[in-house]
């Protein structure tokens, strides 16, 4: 406690006060000179890594969207992990990679926020808040160059500009804005087609919604490591939207019956060919 | 060779004790009520961005009165011991127990270390989770630490605000109902009107989903105050 008075520690950021007074609790991993070795590679494989998210921008905010598989390998390690996090009232991160590294990354960026607008009394704008996950990202590169990879997709809306925004990031902390839309992961390039052919400027909450969700689905049928609808266990893709009044979770029960609609549709489709 | 001074400890705690009291006397005064489904905490404040009231952690909050530099300082290292608990362990784990502790022992060193004592007096304040009754720590000059039932009150005319409330507070109070009572105690140890503008108020509102804690804007406090009973 008494350290924390001390001037030597920093201003309003919870990740440089980590840094400073408890280093120990920053996930971190020094480089190998020599590289990883054939098994250390193999098994970093096989932990759980998160596949596909997405986001896209619509007419009142944007929309971000994650499924909820990881795996290991060629094995399901988990049908339920949460790739999508509230990160403050406005704005939110979604994460794919390796599994580990990516929750803590959301944690720590959630408590990023809130301690900064606790400590100043007021939040970080929107590009503040897009920066401070750059540097986050940029710190973990010494992970990921060893494997430990963590992309996000960070979307939010700007109170000040009254629009919804989206970001994408590389292993580097490279930050790029999106105006349209973006998916990322190992079904990334699959959801990223299918809003490439649905996407339209101006859509309504609802087909945006249907866009997102179409797009998931999508990256479900190509690719192993994303998980579908799960209409047996009750399991559906995480979506959140970020809007003038707030970020918002879209209820399970809408994102069921859109999920349902979709999958009747391509039934009755291929029952007419 | 200067001769060494003598000052017997009792008396150097003494004078400690009667300049922190000094600077604590000159300032406005806060209270906090607990009611029906949380915790109200009221300042008298001119200044708009200047608080006195403010967010710690999830279901926590803080008071400070006496030397704004002071609590100021206060605020922010519990904030950063907040976070840094709730991140290490959970967020859960964060309590106001464990925050009043380490206030008061923070406040205790300052005060027998250090030449100059804080001119402060704070309040942490915790709303219930369910069952478990809501926590409210009342925290010297000094460091001395007491936790209080109902209401508590700090700054300039805390003791007579206490002997207002003593005798005024009831339990099972509404929202609204707790704010006139404050506002009626501010204005009755002050003898004057108390116009919504001179007043900070936030509450931890213990339904509210995530973060507890929300200031009432000067439209909400128009609003609650004007209208009838």
């Amino acid at each position: 406690m008494r350290l924390l008075f001390d001037s030597m520690v920093p201003g309003s950021s919870f990740f440089d006060l980590l840094r400073q007074v408890r280093s120990d609790l920053l996930p971190q991993m020094q480089i190998k000179p020599d590289g990883l070795s054939p098994a250390e590679i193999r098994e970093l494989k096989e932990t759980p890594h998160g596949t596909t998210i997405l986001a896209l921008r619509f007419r009142d905010g944007s929309l971000i969207a994650g499924d909820r598989q990881a795996t290991e390998g060629f094995q399901v390690s988990s049908r339920r992990i949460e790739k999508v996090y509230k990160a403050d009232a406005y704005s939110a991160i979604a994460i794919a990679g390796v599994a580990g590294p990516c929750i803590e990354l959301a944690k720590l960026f959630e408590v990023e926020l809130t301690h900064y607008e606790k400590l100043e009394g007021m939040p970080l704008s929107l590009e503040g808040k897009a920066n401070k996950l750059s540097q986050m990202v940029k710190a973990n590169l010494p992970m990921a160059m060893q494997g430990l990879v963590v992309i996000p997709i960070f979307v939010g809306y700007d109170v000040r500009g009254r629009e919804g925004k989206i970001f994408k990031y590389d292993v580097t902390g490279g930050r790029y804005e999106e105006t349209d839309y973006y998916a990322t992961g190992s079904g990334g390039k699959d959801a990223r087609s299918t809003m490439k052919k649905l996407y339209r400027d101006g859509m309504t909450e609802d087909e945006a919604i249907a866009v997102g969700l179409e797009a998931l689905i999508d990256a479900a049928e190509e690719d192993v490591g994303t998980g579908g609808p799960d209409f047996v266990r009750g399991l559906f893709p995480t979506v959140k939207i970020a809007v003038r009044s707030g970020l918002q979770d879209v209820p399970e029960t809408r994102i069921k019956e859109v999920c349902q609609a979709i999958i009747d549709r391509r039934k009755s489709v291929e029952r007419g060919a | 060779m200067a001769l060494p001074y003598y000052v017997s400890p009792e008396q150097m705690m003494q004078d400690k004790a009667e300049y922190a009291r000094k600077g604590i006397a000159r300032g406005k005064s806060i209270i906090v009520l607990e009611y029906a489904d949380g915790m109200l905490l009221v300042a008298e404040n001119p200044s708009a961005s200047l608080n006195k009231i403010s967010e710690i952690y999830d279901r926590i909050a803080f008071a400070g009165a006496g030397r704004y530099s002071e609590f100021e300082n206060l605020r922010k290292a519990g904030i950063r011991y907040a976070d840094l608990k709730g991140f290490a362990y959970d967020r859960e784990d964060v309590t106001a127990k464990s925050l009043a502790n380490a206030y008061s022992q923070t406040i205790g060193n300052i005060f027998s270390e250090a030449m100059k004592p804080l001119e402060v007096e704070i309040l942490v304040v915790e709303v219930a989770d369910g069952e478990i009754p809501n926590e409210l720590y009342r925290i010297a000059f000094d460091g001395s630490i007491g936790d209080e039932k109902g209401f508590a009150a700090i700054g300039g005319q805390a003791d007579e605000l206490r002997q207002y409330l003593k005798d005024s507070y009831q339990t099972g109070l509404d929202q609204k109902a707790a704010l006139r009572l404050a506002v009626r105690a501010l204005e009755a140890v002050s003898n004057a009107k108390i116009e919504p503008r001179s007043l900070e108020v936030a509450v931890l509102e213990r339904h509210r989903t995530g973060r507890k804690f929300r200031r009432l804007s000067q439209d909400d406090l128009a609003t609650m105050l004007t209208e009838t009973e």
